[in-house]
């Protein structure tokens, strides 16, 4: 049985072991990405005109309310297409876009709502007695951003950063479906040519369980290191 | 965009709901039940329980729903049919069924998941009110149905009802193992009309649709019932 699991070819340990590395690939790209758009998003949630605010609000609450199964294809297609009409309509040639860069986008795109979110939550937290101090001694807009907003509000917004990695981390497992090779769609491929459906999915499942829980040891950490600052809260 | 197959596949975009629907409240009901007690074990059980409870949340928190979902299908459905007399027995044409794999899939998540959240609940609970329902000699059964169990669902209300959110927008995942819900008609739909796009669109319209009524349903029961807590004044 074990042998099954053996790193060179007749045994598709080392296939599984590059797709978890594909995995976390897309993972950390559209986990960054995703808190790209979060950032951008909060701040335009927050200090943007009314129309980009509508705008922000239909993004987040549209990819909010929709499976993301059907956003992945939707994001799929609809993105690939626009960017090869794009290229065409400039004359150049058409593009075929790699899974990867593919997988980030459209998982980076669907985190994007959800960081939106718990950023401009953990903005609003931060206590209005510290930026008034910092508009009293004259900092500037980005200096405040830079000094005081974004410092003061990472330990409110980790929990739920935490929360959205070990999310993103699971969603790459979707991917799976539109025929990117990663953890998944390699577990999917060994069980179905060893037939040994059981314990490759057991070992799929082990595999996703540990990168869970070196995360969140992981976060922890982080959190600590972060929350050292701050009063504690009775 | 061209809409000339909307109407002949109509009926299966119906048939497909009602897939959907009963997918959705099966795993919920089901998931719900395993909920309850492994929040509350967690809490006030046995300790060996109780550690089985959390060894089982963290390992359902910390895997893909779809991993457990081709596991239990792919998984246990190839060990079925090498049981000696399963072929025979009255349980096989469930068996040989994609539905029920997915409802047990799906409840098994929703219990991981919210049994998490109904530790919490029970947790929260003021300790002075079961002080009190004690002291009118309530025990066991009848302090948790009367007291403890209300005054925890009532402080999760709203957190619930974006967890069964999350469990509608989980569900397309059973269309991987041939179960016809909403999403599996839009793809076989997309395959049949070669259209790309809409398709899509009406199943992303439809589940949007689904997750208004959820949000309005939880709402609504939310307002009635009565809210005790200081805070919420």
């Amino acid at each position: 049985m074990l042998e099954m699991l053996a790193l060179s070819p007749p045994g598709w340990g080392g296939v599984l072991l590059k797709g978890l590395l594909n995995t976390l690939e897309i993972a950390l790209g559209a986990y960054s990405l995703g808190i790209a758009i979060g950032f951008g998003g909060a701040l335009g949630k927050l200090y943007g005109g009314p129309i980009l605010r509508w705008i922000l609000e239909i993004y987040t609450t549209l990819i909010r309310a929709v499976p993301e199964l059907v956003l992945i294809l939707l994001l799929y297609y609809a993105g690939t297409d626009l960017l090869n009409q794009t290229l065409e309509s400039f004359g150049y040639e058409r593009v075929d876009i790699s899974g990867l860069a593919a997988g980030i986008f459209v998982l980076g795109f669907v985190q994007g709502a959800y960081s939106t979110e718990v950023i401009r939550g953990a903005m609003r937290a931060v206590p209005a007695g510290q930026i008034e101090a910092a508009v009293a001694s004259g900092m500037w807009w980005s200096l405040r951003l830079r000094r005081i907003i974004v410092p003061a509000m990472i330990p409110f917004a980790l929990p739920g950063l935490a929360n959205l990695w070990l999310i993103v981390t699971k969603d790459t497992a979707l991917l799976a479906v539109v025929g990117f090779s990663e953890l998944a769609l390699a577990t999917r491929q060994a069980a179905g040519s060893t037939k040994a459906y059981l314990m490759f999915y057991v070992v799929a499942a082990l595999l996703y369980l540990a990168v869970t829980l070196v995360s969140q040891a992981v976060f922890i950490y982080i959190e600590r290191h972060y929350r050292r600052g701050q009063v504690a809260r009775s | 965009m061209q809409w000339y197959w909307l109407a002949d596949y109509a009926p299966d975009f119906i048939e497909g709901l009602w897939i959907t629907i009963k997918l959705l409240v099966l795993s919920i009901f089901f998931g719900m039940i395993m909920a309850i007690p492994i929040g509350l074990v967690q809490v006030t059980g046995p300790r060996p329980l109780a550690i089985l409870a959390r060894v089982f949340c963290t390992v359902i928190r910390g895997t893909p729903l779809l991993i457990q979902l081709w596991l239990i299908y792919y998984g246990l459905g190839s060990i079925f049919p090498f049981i000696p007399g399963v072929r025979e027995s009255f349980l096989w044409p469930i068996l040989r069924e994609a539905f029920p794999y997915a409802v047990f899939a799906f409840s098994i998540s929703v219990a991981g998941y919210d049994g998490e959240i109904m530790r919490g609940a029970f947790q929260g609970v003021p300790k002075g009110e079961l002080e009190a329902a004690r002291a009118f000699g309530m025990r066991g059964f009848t302090l948790l149905r009367r007291v403890w169990l209300p005054r925890a669902l009532q402080d999760v209300f709203p957190v619930l009802a974006g967890e069964f959110v999350l469990t509608l927008k989980a569900t397309p995942l059973a269309a991987t193992i041939t179960v016809f819900d909403v999403y599996g008609v839009g793809g076989m739909v997309r395959q049949e009309t070669y259209r790309i796009y809409e398709p899509l669109l009406v199943v992303a319209g439809i589940y949007i649709v689904l997750t208004g009524i959820i949000v309005v349903f939880f709402r609504w029961m939310e307002n009635r019932i009565p809210s005790t807590s200081a805070h919420r004044r």
